[in-house]
C-alpha cells in the first residue's frame, strides 16, 4: 500500500479511537495516545536528526498539548490535520528557541506525513514529568497523584485528599496545565 | 516516565469532553466582555439622550449592522484560529466585504454632497474621542477573548492575537454605536474602523507573548 492510503488507514482508525475518548471511553483513549505518540515519534524523529536527545521530551511535550488541547479538535475535521499543526507548533517552538531551524532534515509542509510512519521504541526522556509534577502544589500535585497516577475515580480521589469531587477536577485540569507551563518555561 | 506511563497518566480519569466546548468558552467571554463594555459605556459615556429618536433613523441601524456583522465575522476568525490546522476559508473575504461595503456607502455619500459639507461627513464632531473610547471599551472585551484562546490552541500567534483584538475592537464599536451621535457612513468608514484596528494592532503585537502554550 502506498504512503497516502496506509495514512488514511492510520487516520480512520485514530479518529474514531479519538473520538470514542472524548466521549468517556478512556480505553479507546488511552490506545490513541499510545499510538500517538509512536507516529509523533517517527515525525519528530525525521526532522530533529542533529538533535535526537530532544525528541523523546518533544513527544512527551507533544502528548501533553494533545491531552490539554483536545477540546479544540472538530469532529468534521481531519485528525491528520490536527495533529500535524499541533506537532508541528511544537516542532517549529522548540527550534525558535534554539534558534537552530538549520538542523531541520526534512520539509514540515506536509500534513500527510504526521501519522505515515512508527516508531515504538521509546528513547529515554532527558526530562523527568514525575519530577516535575513534584513541583505542583498540594492542590493540584494530589488530584493528580490519586486520579491518574493511581486510578482512583473522582468520589475516592476526594475523599482521600479531604478536598470537594470539583476542587479535584479542577486540580488535575490545572495542574496538568501547569505542567505543560512548566515545560514551556524551564527551556 | 516513560511515554508509555504519560499515555497511561493522561488517558486514567480523563473523563468526557463536550463537543461544543470552544463555542461555549467564546460565548462566556464575550458575555462578560460585552457586560464590561457596556457597563463602560453607560458610566464613562452614557447612552445618547435620543436613543428613541435616533433608532428610527435607517442610519441608528446601518451602524450597529456595520459593527454587528465585524463582531460575527471576527468572531469566526478568532474560533478557527483557536483550533490548530484549521481553514480561514471565507472569513477574510466576509470582513473584507462588510468594511467595503460600508465605504461604497460613504464614496456615494461624499459625491452626493455638496464639497463644502464633505469634511462635517468625515469628521463629524467627534472623530477624536470616538478613536479613544472604541479603544476604551474594547479593553474588557479584549481580556476576556484573550483568556478565551490562551486556554485553547492558536499556533498563528500574531494573527490569532490580530482576530482577537479585532473582535474586541468589533464589540467595543457595537456599544459605542449607543452612544455616539454621529450619523454619517464615511464617518463609521474612517473612524470606527480605526478605532478598531487600536486593539486589533494590539493584539497582533501581543498575540506572541500571550497566547503561547
Amino acid at each position: 500500500m502506498n504512503k497516502e492510503g496506509r495514512g488514511n488507514a492510520t487516520e480512520e482508525r485514530l479518529r474514531e479511537l479519538l473520538i470514542r475518548g472524548l466521549a468517556g471511553d478512556t480505553a479507546a483513549y488511552h490506545v490513541f495516545l499510545r499510538d500517538l505518540s509512536a507516529h509523533l515519534r517517527a515525525f519528530f524523529r525525521k526532522r530533529l536528526a542533529g538533535l535526537p536527545d530532544e525528541v523523546e521530551d518533544l513527544v512527551q511535550e507533544s502528548l501533553l498539548a494533545v491531552h490539554n488541547q483536545r477540546q479544540t479538535y472538530d469532529a468534521g475535521q481531519p485528525l491528520t490535520v490536527w495533529v500535524h499543526a499541533i506537532a508541528r507548533y511544537k516542532l517549529v517552538d522548540l527550534l525558535r528557541r534554539r534558534a537552530r531551524r538549520d538542523l531541520l532534515s526534512d520539509p514540515l509542509d506536509n500534513h500527510v506525513d504526521v501519522l505515515s510512519a512508527i516508531a515504538t521504541e521509546a528513547t529515554e526522556a532527558r526530562r523527568d514529568l514525575v519530577k516535575l509534577l513534584e513541583r505542583l502544589p498540594e492542590r493540584q500535585r494530589l488530584p493528580i497523584v490519586y486520579m491518574k497516577m493511581q486510578g482512583l475515580s473522582v468520589v475516592e480521589a476526594a475523599r482521600a485528599t479531604g478536598m470537594s469531587e470539583s476542587a479535584v477536577k479542577v486540580g488535575v485540569h490545572r495542574g496538568l496545565k501547569a505542567l505543560a507551563a512548566m515545560i514551556k518555561g524551564e527551556r | 516516565m516513560k511515554t508509555e506511563e504519560l499515555a497511561k497518566l493522561l488517558a486514567t480519569g480523563a473523563g468526557t469532553v463536550e463537543p461544543d466546548a470552544v463555542a461555549r468558552r467564546y460565548a462566556t467571554a464575550l458575555g462578560w466582555g460585552a457586560f464590561g463594555a457596556a457597563l463602560l459605556m453607560a458610566i464613562a459615556l452614557g447612552v445618547r439622550p435620543d436613543i428613541h429618536a435616533a433608532a428610527r433613523l435607517p442610519m441608528f441601524w446601518v451602524k450597529l449592522a456595520f459593527a454587528g456583522s465585524l463582531v460575527v465575522a471576527a468572531l469566526f476568525a478568532t474560533s478557527r484560529l483557536s483550533r490548530p490546522g484549521a481553514r480561514l476559508g471565507w472569513v477574510p473575504a466576509a470582513l473584507a466585504a462588510t468594511v467595503l461595503a460600508i465605504w461604497l456607502v460613504s464614496a456615494l455619500a461624499l459625491i452626493g454632497a455638496a464639497p463644502s459639507e464633505r469634511e462635517r461627513l468625515v469628521f463629524g464632531d467627534t472623530w477624536r474621542s470616538c478613536l479613544l473610547s472604541i479603544a476604551m471599551l474594547s479593553a474588557p472585551v479584549f481580556v476576556a477573548v484573550f483568556w478565551a484562546m490562551k486556554g485553547l490552541a492558536p499556533t498563528r500567534l500574531s494573527l490569532s492575537g490580530a482576530a482577537a483584538g479585532l473582535l474586541a475592537g468589533a464589540v467595543g464599536a457595537l456599544i459605542y454605536a449607543l452612544h455616539c451621535s454621529e450619523m454619517a457612513a464615511p464617518f463609521l468608514g474612517i473612524w470606527y474602523v480605526a478605532g478598531m484596528l487600536i486593539p486589533a494592532a494590539a493584539g497582533a503585537l501581543l498575540g506572541p507573548r500571550l497566547l503561547r502554550w
